[in-house]
């Protein structure tokens, strides 16, 4: 296949890849968007194959290799608990950086094979393209295993910190910067070993700073860099398809993380600086006070809520935990026989990535048109009877709103103090991540619910 | 003066920063979740180079290391593009209309 006529389709295949995204702006349009996605990855990958043209023995080894892949990425696919969505997503952006690294050492190996020159001599502009792409995936790759490990649980998800980090990490970028410059000049394989492995370096001390609560900000970023190395290595093989992509998920990354941060009012440099919530638990341990509470029972709630006209249920992270999302459904739809009317309310930041809240409900069939943003139904809260927070914290303090000492004020929070009363499903009064008394336990209009989100919204369910 | 083909690739990379943006923020957000999936699947695509280096030609044997690298590298991406699509449909099929 000519030159030219690859580079059209995989032309094709990038505006095939927008139209995916765009697809998502609507629920009802984006499983055709998938549909088109899959159409553009099959478009590149047959065009590669009949561009490259050897279809020797090396062919069968690459379907081989490709089935293989296939099967444990599908079997992954249909095996995993939406509860562990972020981890999977964590996990995958390892693979794409990894698979970055691999294809620019191939090709630092063997230039001759992608038309870049010979071993020795490669040329600048590619050199320069495949150790920003090597560079990248690396850090992607580590930073998404330390993501993956503290979303996962096997690692704790408090911030690692320690004396002179971020000067060590100011060292290594710029070791980085000077490595790349270094490797131009020489084109010595050592050189680019040593910054393959000092970008693996920097993608773990990137990470670990950084506080599980913070997570969805880290696997946004994670996303737009993974984009990046694409784009890097795209550069290096000339290739449409990989430069728009690399692109478009670059940007989507980036926006996410910007959206992610604005939920929470800090600034990007602040999350990735980390060691947010680390030196905030010894205040709010020295100004606990014993405070009353009220403290009700699962008969409690549900005599509230059956007699309300309007019920808002607030979730958050502490659902996913319990597995409470189905549990839930139950609750509203047993309410809505009562005559209830009852809508979600979805703070930006609840769980542990974009949209995460969004997922569980719509897999324990909440139809996506009760589902609402925060800036949507805020302004409801004055108006409903009841509001049902469950597994969600932070984002329900009206500290953020009225005390300039807090650490989250300014954050936007949801109104739920405003609604005639609150139900607050807790295990503990124990604070959140951000480690900040809430305001809201102690209000006369909400009722404490101390028990497992799951637990509890059965026991509601029953005595409804 | 001819111009160099790296400024089309570049003129073709911002272009898509732009698209990108405008895309994204069309985005619901409820659908965050399955846009982050999406992406990762479309990065994988990336699978291009994986297959380039796997077949590159070699005077002595199939399995030069360079072609190794492109094989681990495509049974990596395979993974991304299948799981990344097939999960992102899965999700995409439980969101529902309400029921009327």
């Amino acid at each position: 296949m000519s030159a030219n006529l690859s580079a059209f389709f995989y032309l094709v295949s990038g505006i095939l890849f927008i139209l995916a995204l765009r697809g998502l702006s609507s629920p009802e349009t984006s499983r055709q968007g998938n549909y088109l996605g899959i159409a553009g990855m099959a478009i590149s990958i047959i065009v590669t194959f009949l561009s490259v043209g050897n279809f020797g023995p090396g062919f069968i080894y690459v379907i081989i290799f490709l089935v293989l892949g296939g099967s444990i990425g599908a079997f992954i696919a249909f095996r995993i608990p939406m509860t562990a969505m972020p981890e999977l997503v964590a996990g995958f952006h390892s693979l794409v950086g990894l698979a970055a690294v691999f294809v620019a050492v191939s090709a630092f190996l063997k230039p001759e094979a992608f038309g870049l020159g010979a071993v020795g001599n490669i040329k600048l502009a590619s050199l320069i393209e495949m150790s920003l792409g090597a560079a990248i995936g690396a850090i992607t790759f580590s930073g998404s295993i330390i993501a993956f490990l503290k979303l996962r649980g096997i690692m704790s998800g408090a911030p690692i910190t320690f004396t002179g980090q971020h000067f060590i990490n100011l060292l290594l970028g710029l070791a980085i910067v000077f490595l790349i410059y270094y490797l131009c000049s020489s084109q010595s394989s050592n050189i680019f070993w040593f910054l393959v492995i000092i970008s693996f370096l920097v993608g773990v001390l990137l990470i670990i700073p950084i506080g599980g609560a913070d997570m969805p900000v880290v696997i946004s970023m994670l996303n737009s860099y993974s984009g990046w190395a694409a784009a890097g290595i795209g550069f290096t093989l000339e290739n449409t398809a990989l430069i728009i992509t690399g692109a478009l998920v670059g940007s989507s990354g980036a926006i996410l993380s910007y959206i992610m941060c604005k939920g929470m009012n800090r600034s990007f440099f602040n999350v990735i600086l980390g060691g947010w919530g680390a030196n905030e638990q010894v205040v709010s341990s020295k100004a606990k006070e014993q405070k009353p509470v009220k403290n009700g029972n699962a008969d409690d709630a549900a005599f509230l809520m059956k007699n309300a006209s309007s019920v808002i249920i607030v979730p958050g992270y502490g659902m996913a935990v319990a597995q409470a999302q189905h549990a839930l459904r139950e609750m509203v739809d047993a309410l809505k026989k009562n005559g209830v009317k009852v809508s979600y309310a979805i703070h930006p930041v609840a769980g542990r990535m974009p949209g995460h809240m969004n997922v569980l409900l719509a897999e324990a069939n909440v139809p996506y048109d009760e589902v609402f943003e925060l800036e949507e139904i805020n302004n409801d809260f004055a108006n409903c009877d009841v509001a049902y927070v469950i597994g969600a914290n932070d984002v329900t303090n009206p500290v953020a709103k009225s005390d300039p000492q807090s650490p989250i004020f300014g954050m936007p929070v949801l109104d739920v103090e405003k609604s005639k009363s609150v139900l607050f499903v807790k295990r503990s009064l124990s604070p959140g991540y951000a480690g900040i008394d809430n305001d809201l336990f102690y209000r006369d209009n909400t009722l404490m619910l101390f028990a497992d989100a799951k637990k509890m919204t059965e026991e509601i369910v029953k005595s409804l | 003066m001819e111009i160099d083909p790296f400024i089309f690739r570049l003129s073709i990379f911002i272009l898509s920063i732009f698209i990108g943006y405008y895309v994204v923020w069309s985005v619901t957000p409820s659908l965050h979740t399955p846009l982050m999936s999406v992406t990762n699947a479309i990065s994988s695509v990336i699978i291009v180079g994986a297959i380039i280096a796997a077949l590159s030609k070699s005077s002595t044997s199939i399995f030069e290391i360079s072609n190794i690298f492109g094989f681990i590298a495509i049974i990596l991406a395979a993974v991304n593009i299948f799981g990344g699509f097939l999960v992102t449909q899965r999700m995409l099929q439980m969101y529902k209309k309400k029921k009327k």
